[in-house]
């Protein structure tokens, strides 16, 4: 058979190729070296984190009651779970709403858009300590809410706005425009058309964005030291001060008394954020090959 | 018909206010770091604060300087981007221009996995993995060492992230320009669409410096924490970050007022950094 592919060389060409040119292939050597370091950092990562830890995953890690003898995870894994919620309720709503404005009411080229944006590529460049000083010295100290779940949860919020305004943002400006001419032309609203039609054509994009957010909260540390603070033990309340999992995670590192726990806990934290991250990954990826 | 005009009018408010929250939030957090913070500085004054080198806040008299630790978190920065920057900037190379598509469909989410790590796991890795084989094979341990690796793949994932998108965004013409006069593949991707994807790149490395310098987590397991300007890479060094984790639990007073004025110095190096990172690309966007 005849290849008519005219561009294609075979292998033996390219090798011929880059003996003549030595150079060549050590730039594509050391890019490929590169390549491979980075994917080797993660997989050796995890597969260490998962081999030293799956061994500690004992029942007695989950255990209901946390004490000095047995640092169960399952208290943090709860106040996790609250503390997530919490944020969610407070962040979401406020994100998909400016990110409403800004696609769908802003004119373009505002000057006032411009501010926001600046000012959400600001928040998003702050590092997650900034964020737990100020929550500390705003909704701990100012507010008078003392260290509590309530205090860490709306820190978190301030903290994940931008991730769901931008990708809630993202997902708007996918939803064509002729869906929303169709809409205005058979009547309706602007508000309804946001409602009934843009808003439910966007939800998967904006999910990925809220499940990128819950990975955020879920791994955060440095921001809840002095807004939720470390306390061990289940809530009765939001106003309690309890540890996340992360947080949990670190004191049990930093004692260095309960070293196979750490590891126990560190394969939960690490799977939970991980799971977390390929699901908004895969919904991310399913939105973009519908379009 | 006015009832509708009406609502319509104010979900617009609403969301208008919505929008402000981010406005809200920014000056927010300005003026109540800045409120707490800056009372101490010029208590302390401004010069002894920044540029003391002696940190004892318990002794009497206290003295508060910071300077090794602004040198420190200067230090573990630069230091992640010596080792992050190169294979982050020649991962993304590979990724955009030499990457097998099957190959690609793995290689990317595994990037973008290594962003979803929570730093306290980077950072109980760092410590039980890195920081015992560089007490066997360097001695030390826990040191500027042991931070600049950790927190160098840690920044990988941003700067792989935005390098792709800025090396994607080159124009073909100018790889098939450089083929079309007898450069390599490889040639033509280094002389001809990296130096036209510089600013990009140059943004994603701004933008991991500013991850690297707000770490917390990571640094105070792995970098030792001692107040001291390193003198050799297997040192311990204490960056800004670190200072105001370690001793906020217990601090009162003045010590707790330098702690927060820690957190304004290390929030002006961010805004630095945003600035220059807006800059960048606002210059980018006007020469393209």
């Amino acid at each position: 058979m005849v290849n008519y592919a005219i561009n294609k060389i075979t292998l033996r060409q390219r090798l011929r190729e880059y003996k003549k040119k030595p150079i060549s292939f050590l730039l594509l050597l050391i890019v490929g070296l590169a390549a491979l370091f980075s994917a080797t950092a993660l997989v050796f990562i995890i597969i260490y984190i998962i081999i030293m830890g799956v061994p500690h995953l004992t029942p007695d890690l989950f255990a209901l009651k946390y004490n000095s003898d047995n640092v169960s995870c399952m208290p943090a894994i709860i106040n996790t779970l609250i503390i997530t919620v919490l944020t969610l309720i407070i962040s979401v709503p406020f994100g998909i709403g400016s990110a409403i404005y800004l696609v769908e009411y802003a004119k373009r080229g505002n000057k006032f858009v411009k501010v926001i944006r600046t000012m959400a590529e600001t928040l998003s460049g702050i590092p997650s300590i900034v964020y737990g000083l100020f929550g500390m010295l705003f909704f701990v100290t100012a507010l008078h809410w003392r260290i509590s779940l309530l205090a860490g949860a709306f820190t978190l919020a301030i903290m994940v706005l931008p991730t769901i305004m931008r990708t809630t943002e993202e997902a708007l400006i996918t939803v064509p425009d002729s869906y929303r001419e169709g809409s205005f032309g058979l009547g309706a609203g602007k508000l309804r058309t946001i409602i009934k039609i843009i808003l439910p054509s966007a939800m998967p994009g904006i999910l990925a964005g809220i499940i990128l957010a819950v990975g955020r909260i879920a791994g955060e540390t440095a921001a809840l030291l002095y807004t939720s603070g470390s306390a061990t033990g289940t809530v009765s309340s939001i106003m309690d001060s309890g540890r996340t999992l992360a947080i949990h995670m670190y004191v049990l590192a930093n004692e260095g008394l309960h070293t196979d726990q750490a590891w126990g806990t560190a394969v939960v934290l690490l799977i939970l954020v991980l799971v977390i991250n390929t699901l908004s990954a895969f919904i991310a990826k399913k939105l973009s090959s519908k379009n | 018909m006015r009832l509708n005009r009406i609502k319509e009018m104010a979900m617009q408010g609403v969301f208008l206010l919505t929008a402000i929250t981010s406005i809200a939030a920014v000056v927010l957090i300005c003026i109540f770091l800045f409120y707490n913070g800056v009372p101490a500085i010029t208590e302390i004054g401004f010069l002894n604060f920044v540029g003391g080198q002696k940190w004892a806040p318990t002794n009497v008299p206290a003295s508060y300087g910071i300077l090794n630790m602004i040198i420190g978190s200067i230090y573990v920065t630069a230091g992640a981007v010596v080792v992050g920057v190169p294979i982050g900037v020649l991962t993304a190379v590979f990724l955009a221009r030499f990457c097998p598509a099957p190959l690609y469909k793995v290689l990317k989410p595994a990037t973008e996995l290594l962003a979803g790590i929570p730093s306290i796991v980077y950072g109980f890795f760092g410590l039980m993995v890195i920081v015992p084989f560089i007490r066997e094979h360097f001695g030390g341990g826990s040191s500027l060492l042991a931070a600049s690796f950790v927190l160098g793949i840690m920044i990988l994932p941003t700067i792989i992230g935005v390098s792709e998108s800025a090396i994607r965004a080159v124009p073909e013409s100018y790889y098939e320009g450089a083929l079309a006069l007898g450069a390599t593949r490889e040639r033509s991707v280094f002389k001809a669409i990296l130096p036209a994807s510089k600013s990009g790149i140059l943004a994603g490395v701004v933008l991991g410096t500013g991850r690297a310098i707000g770490e917390t987590m990571a640094v105070i397991l792995i970098a030792g924490n001692q107040v001291q300007i390193p003198s050799s890479l297997t040192d311990g060094v204490r960056t800004l970050t670190a200072n105001i984790v370690l001793e906020m639990g217990y601090s009162t007073g003045l010590h707790r007022q330098a702690l927060i004025a820690t957190g304004v110095v290390l929030f002006v190096f961010i805004l630095i950094i945003t600035l220059s990172m807006q800059a960048i690309k606002s210059r980018s966007e006007k020469y393209g």
